[in-house]
């Protein structure tokens, strides 16, 4: 008699127990935490000095020392949705600080003048939906840049499609930004009041990646922009041949086609060849090749340096000539030196250090870099930058 | 005019090396190791955010790595 009720039980918990395995089952199988989690954030710092004597604002001569500290901190945050599509929240802030020499010549009779140092702050954010099995992302973003003399709002959406293989993505971006530049002219050119205008960018973009084997994948981005409006700078003086001076005058429209060219490799079990090839050429009469190759060595697994050397070079636009040179009575002048013909150097190392389980004894500190260049001009300028990325998990 | 059958020349060679990539053997996602490994994105690094920056500024060339095209003032 006893038998009967034990058994009854015994059956009782099996059954119960056979059925409370089920959603359990299903749970780890299936379940994926629909809240918003916590990714990473980067916090990305630099200080940039230069030296040369070409500056704009003063025709093409006098110094353009600048020393600039700038800083950007960005959040990622995921969820899934309740269609399992991973969404993807990104928000940066970004704050730089400069000190220009040749800004202060805008109007020297003041000793430090409103735009011989200055700040700019420019927060974003980005919003990235991703169907993993589709393997299709779509994304939207928005940005705003002010400083003293300009304030730019832009907005891109983007989109890229995986092979079913995983071994080859395609992605196009469109990107526009909408700015208005203070027309401040060099103080002896001056009216009153000041006024502003604007000066308008678009761009887009098509990026095919391939991964060749095991250890070799490439990519080629074709871009084409579009820009309009107000495209010189205000307070860049010109000097002619006859000794009369006016403010910068160029086309206002540009349209560029760059097209670029990356491949990287994993050469044995310690060395990551990075390479990168650009040509670029706009409706100004630029033409321009940069090139760049840089070597990872792996130290051990979660340590590396990386030596890295680049090369560009670049005719002048065709409104270019340096100071009281130009003709008064051409169309459009300007003596700025980054669009004179020019070729450059720059080297440098990278230190990069990984680490799942946290750096310096900070848990969560999971990726610190250094790198430092050093960058040289044909027309005689010499920069310096050191740059410092962590990343927080 | 001039531009324009340039563009076409490099669209045309953009698309060719395109087509002779299609014939690369695929890579198994258990066999792709080396290929994740952080250092191996198609991408510029983080910290060379500022460096390409200046020399977007410092040249006149730009775009083709991420980078914007457009946009900012870099005055100085």
């Amino acid at each position: 008699m006893v038998r009967i009720p034990l058994t009854i039980i015994g059956l009782y918990i099996c059954v119960v127990s056979a059925f409370s395995q089920t959603p359990n089952e299903l749970d780890s199988a299936g379940y994926k935490n629909r809240k918003l989690k916590f990714e990473e954030v980067n916090f990305v710092t630099s200080y940039y000095h230069q030296e040369g004597n070409n500056s704009a604002v003063t025709g093409g001569i006098g110094t353009e020392r600048l020393t600039d500290v700038s800083n950007t901190f960005d959040l990622k945050l995921t969820k899934y949705d309740s269609k399992d599509r991973l969404q993807n929240y990104s928000f940066e802030l970004g704050f730089d600080v400069y000190t220009s020499a040749s800004s202060d010549k805008v109007d020297p009779s003041t000793i430090s003048s409103a735009s011989s140092g200055d700040s700019r702050i420019y927060p974003s954010a980005a919003w990235t939906i991703t169907n993993e099995k589709k393997g299709q992302s779509f994304g939207v973003n928005a940005a705003i840049s002010s400083e003293y003399d300009y304030l730019s709002f832009g907005g891109g959406i983007s989109a890229s499609k995986n092979s079913k293989d995983n071994n080859r993505q395609v992605g196009i971006k469109a990107q526009a930004f909408i700015d208005q530049v203070s027309i401040i002219y060099p103080i002896e050119l001056r009216p009153s009041p000041y006024s502003s205008k604007s000066r308008n960018s678009f761009s887009s973009s098509l990026t095919l990646s391939q991964i060749i084997n095991r250890r070799l994948q490439v990519a080629m981005i074709l871009d084409l922009a579009y820009q309009n409006g107000f495209l010189s700078l205000p307070f860049n003086r010109v000097y002619f041949t006859d000794n009369s001076l006016l403010v910068e005058k160029l086309p206002d429209s540009r349209f560029k086609v760059p097209i670029g060219f990356r491949a990287n490799y994993f050469l044995g079990d310690r060395y990551i060849v990075r390479a990168f090839y650009r040509y670029y050429q706009d409706d100004w009469g630029m033409q321009a090749h940069t090139a760049n190759i840089e070597t990872s060595i792996k130290l051990s697994p979660f340590i590396s340096v990386s030596p890295f050397y680049r090369f560009h070079a670049q005719s002048a636009i065709d409104y270019f000539s340096p100071y009281q040179t130009h003709n008064v009575s051409n169309e459009f002048y300007s003596s700025d030196f980054d669009l004179s013909k020019l070729e450059s150097h720059s080297g440098g190392i990278g230190f990069r250090a990984v680490s799942a389980d946290g750096i310096l004894g900070i848990t969560r500190l999971n990726t610190i870099e250094i790198r430092f260049d050093h960058y040289n001009r044909s027309t005689g300028l010499v920069s310096n930058i050191i740059s410092l990325h962590a990343k927080f998990k | 005019m001039k531009l324009l059958n340039k563009i076409k020349l490099y669209l045309l060679l953009f698309v060719m090396v395109f087509m002779t990539q299609m014939s690369c053997a695929p890579v198994k996602e258990y066999q792709k190791m080396y290929l994740n490994d952080a250092e191996m994105e198609l991408a510029m690094r983080k910290c060379e955010k500022f460096e390409m920056n200046f020399q977007l500024y410092r040249e006149g060339a730009s775009g083709a790595n991420g980078g914007k095209t457009g946009g900012g003032c870099g005055c100085n």
